[in-house]
């Protein structure tokens, strides 16, 4: 059987393009059509950071648009946790939330890469993420202690995305290699302070966390739930049907 | 939704040194969200580094209805322009 050759570096910025390249997507979603005018302002800045993440990491591992816009389903390494539906506020809030406490802490870890690219982009982004962070924390604390509704949708937002948290700190040969590569952060050494951290945002939502659910992986190696293939179309209609547009 | 929640009245300093100056106004739930808000509306391009937002309703405000005993007596003392006075040339800077 002949063996793929593997680069566990372009693997790993791959995964990590994706990541930013699927959560942009998803949160441009909600340009027009925020809570409010504030809001919806927020929601888009955040896309345009996360869009401005995935062009400086997937152009590293090779050429950006082709990658976001000509590969399908199956060869995005994006966790699971990123495509998932907007759903309403509270849900995108709670994705937003376990999504980049964990980026933050990669990134703040990432920025002592030996990788000379990695360490350079982990020192931008990580002040954008630090932002995402205390604005996904902030709203989530006044959606949880709020009222009797946004109290239940924040947790029922939280309850959704839950079982996709354990992908996170799954670390396969890739990862592996890239972090014996000194490439790569070990997501196992911040599991402990994501649990405690995400528990005290909770606590002062005065939210009980979700019971632990049977965890859903798969995403990094290419299985993806049905949601992301529905992104994609409508991310990558045009560029297809138009392969030479531009704009 | 936004209509429940009190405007705040958003204040920029474009750089070190120079005076905040009104921008303009945001809605938010409180003060907090009022500071993330004019970040995320009134600063995207790089405008400013410094932020205060005041709520709306502290803002006490001159009655329109009064411009004219408030304002007016002061169009015909164009002598409190310092361009009013000839400046020998003997004077320099200034």
């Amino acid at each position: 059987m002949a063996t793929v050759a593997v680069d566990p570096r372009h693997d790993y910025l791959l995964r990590l393009g994706d990541d930013a390249l699927v959560l942009g997507q998803r949160l441009s979603e909600w340009c027009g059509h925020g809570p409010v005018l504030e809001v919806d302002i927020s929601l888009a800045n955040l896309a345009l950071d996360l869009v401005g993440q995935a062009t400086l990491l997937l152009n590293e591992a090779g050429d950006g648009d082709k990658l976001a816009f000509h590969r399908d389903v199956l060869d995005f390494g994006n966790c699971l946790l990123v495509e998932q539906p907007n759903g309403d506020f509270a849900q995108t809030m709670a994705r937003h939330l376990l999504y980049t406490t964990w980026q933050h802490m990669l990134l703040e870890r990432l920025t002592r890469s030996s990788d000379r690219f990695l360490a350079e982009f982990a020192h931008k982004a990580v002040k954008e993420i630090a932002y995402h962070r205390e604005l996904a924390s902030e709203w989530t604390i006044r959606l949880g202690d709020g009222t009797e509704e946004s109290a239940r949708r924040m947790a029922a937002g939280l309850d959704w995305c839950w079982r996709f948290i354990p992908e996170l700190f799954e670390v396969d040969e890739t990862v592996q290699a890239a972090i014996d590569a000194k490439i790569a952060a070990d997501p196992r050494e911040f599991q402990e302070g994501y649990r405690s951290a995400i528990a005290a945002v909770l606590a002062e939502a005065k939210l009980e966390a979700p019971p632990d659910q049977r965890p859903i992986v798969g995403g990094r190696r290419g299985h993806h739930s049905e949601h992301l293939g529905h992104l994609l179309a409508l991310m990558q209609f045009l560029p297809r049907t138009y392969p030479d547009a531009t704009w | 939704m936004s209509g429940d929640w009190p405007l705040w009245e958003v204040f920029v300093r474009a750089k070190g040194g120079l005076a905040h100056r009104h921008v303009g106004s945001v809605h938010a739930p409180d003060a907090e969200l009022a500071l993330r808000h004019a970040r995320d509306t009134y600063t995207r391009r790089t405008e400013g580094v410094s932020l205060w937002v005041v709520p709306s309703a502290t803002i006490v405000a001159s009655d329109p209805d009064e411009a004219g005993e408030l304002f007016e007596p002061a169009e015909s003392k164009i002598y409190r322009h310092p361009t009013f006075y000839d400046i020998p040339d003997e004077v320099k800077h200034i």
